[in-house]
């Protein structure tokens, strides 16, 4: 954000962009009727079950919505852990 | 004659459903279409005063329901516009009082007597929502761009997709282009990308719109006057069919008038 972008109050922290970055958030939620709470116990228990068959790195593991139009798509990131390596026995 | 049935809805009460029937209604009405404007908010009626017919009711929807009037001795039909007419809601009872099969039959005799039906929804999106959208061929969504209008607005269209009625187009109502310029309000792309469905409207916040209502004389009345008033009847025209640009809601600024009014002096 430049200099006059600041002035104009037009950057990222002006509250119409907060406004909006929260209602994506907020849609996201109520569209797919998945709260915070929920989200976090799905991805814990994705986290188990993954574990259990392929070392991951538990700490990096991300799921949040993704939005196309009025299409909500559960995604599910999760890194494989380094340790380990597939030359190492 | 066909009649197409309009339903304008919102979720979040206060938006501007009513003052946007009433202001179709009318700019469909002078473009010589023979309009219906159905207010369904039954014990909180509100169109009769915005469109100035308050003292002409004699009969209600729930009356038309009930059968105690014919439907055609309930429509009050506007001086003004020979073409427009107002089924105005009950004040003295409440939403229990209509079922969607109700609101069905109604629309259905309209049918053939006129080329629009708009229904007033009432907000929510309990039993009022639910009759008021149910005889609905096209529904248009009202919002503010702001949090907990865009929000309900979102939850509607779930609604009605769920129902899979529709198409459903989005007003976006009480736009204020100096705070949206300043990053303080929800621009127009920002509210389309949210919600996801086709723009038909956009209408800056005019404070025309309350002496309007004072008088019980909508603005689209006298369509120049104002941005707002250009608005509705901009949206009438795309009910229409006809594509019409959506205007331009910054003032231009001190050296675009003078440089348009130099050019407009060389013509």
């Amino acid at each position: 954000m430049g200099f006059l972008g600041r002035l104009l109050g037009r950057g990222e922290h002006s509250s119409g962009a907060v406004a909006k970055e929260r209602l994506r958030l907020v849609l996201s939620h109520d569209r797919a009727n998945i709260s915070p709470a929920l989200l976090d116990t799905l991805k814990d228990e994705i986290v188990t079950v993954i574990s259990r068959h392929v070392p991951i790195d538990a700490d990096g593991v991300e799921v949040t919505f993704s939005q196309n139009a009025r299409e909500t798509r559960l995604v599910a990131d999760i890194p494989l852990s380094t340790r380990g390596g597939r030359y190492e026995k | 004659m066909a009649a197409r049935v309009i339903t304008v809805t919102s979720g979040k009460g206060g938006v501007g459903k009513t003052t946007m029937v009433a202001n179709l209604g009318i700019a469909l009405a002078v473009r010589g279409q023979r309009v219906v404007v159905i207010d369904a908010d039954i014990g909180l009626r509100n169109l009769d005063v915005l469109l100035g017919l308050e003292n002409r009711i004699v009969y209600d929807l729930v009356d038309v329901v009930e059968g105690r009037c014919r439907l055609r001795q309930a429509m009050v039909r506007d001086k003004r516009l020979s073409e427009l007419f107002l089924l105005p809601a009950a004040q003295t009872r409440d939403k229990s009082a209509v079922q969607p099969e109700d609101m069905m039959r109604v629309c259905d005799s309209l049918r053939d007597q006129c080329d629009f039906v708009l229904v007033d929804s009432p907000a929510g999106i309990e039993q009022g929502f639910r009759y008021a959208v149910a005889p609905a061929d096209e529904i248009l969504i009202v919002t503010n761009p702001e949090v907990a209008a865009v929000r309900d607005a979102d939850r509607i269209i779930g609604l009605v997709e769920a129902e899979e009625q529709g198409p459903t187009r989005l007003i976006i109502n009480r736009i204020k282009p100096d705070m949206v310029r300043r990053g303080e309000m929800l621009d127009v792309p920002d509210v389309v990308e949210l919600l996801a469905i086709d723009l038909i409207g956009i209408v800056p916040e005019d404070q025309d719109i309350l002496v309007a209502a004072n008088r019980g004389q909508p603005l689209a009345f006298s369509s120049d006057s104002s941005l707002a008033g250009r608005a509705f009847h901009n949206i009438a025209r795309r009910l229409l069919g006809e594509d019409v640009p959506f205007l331009p809601l910054r003032e231009p600024g001190v050296l675009e008038r003078l440089f348009r009014f130099v050019r407009s002096e060389g013509d």
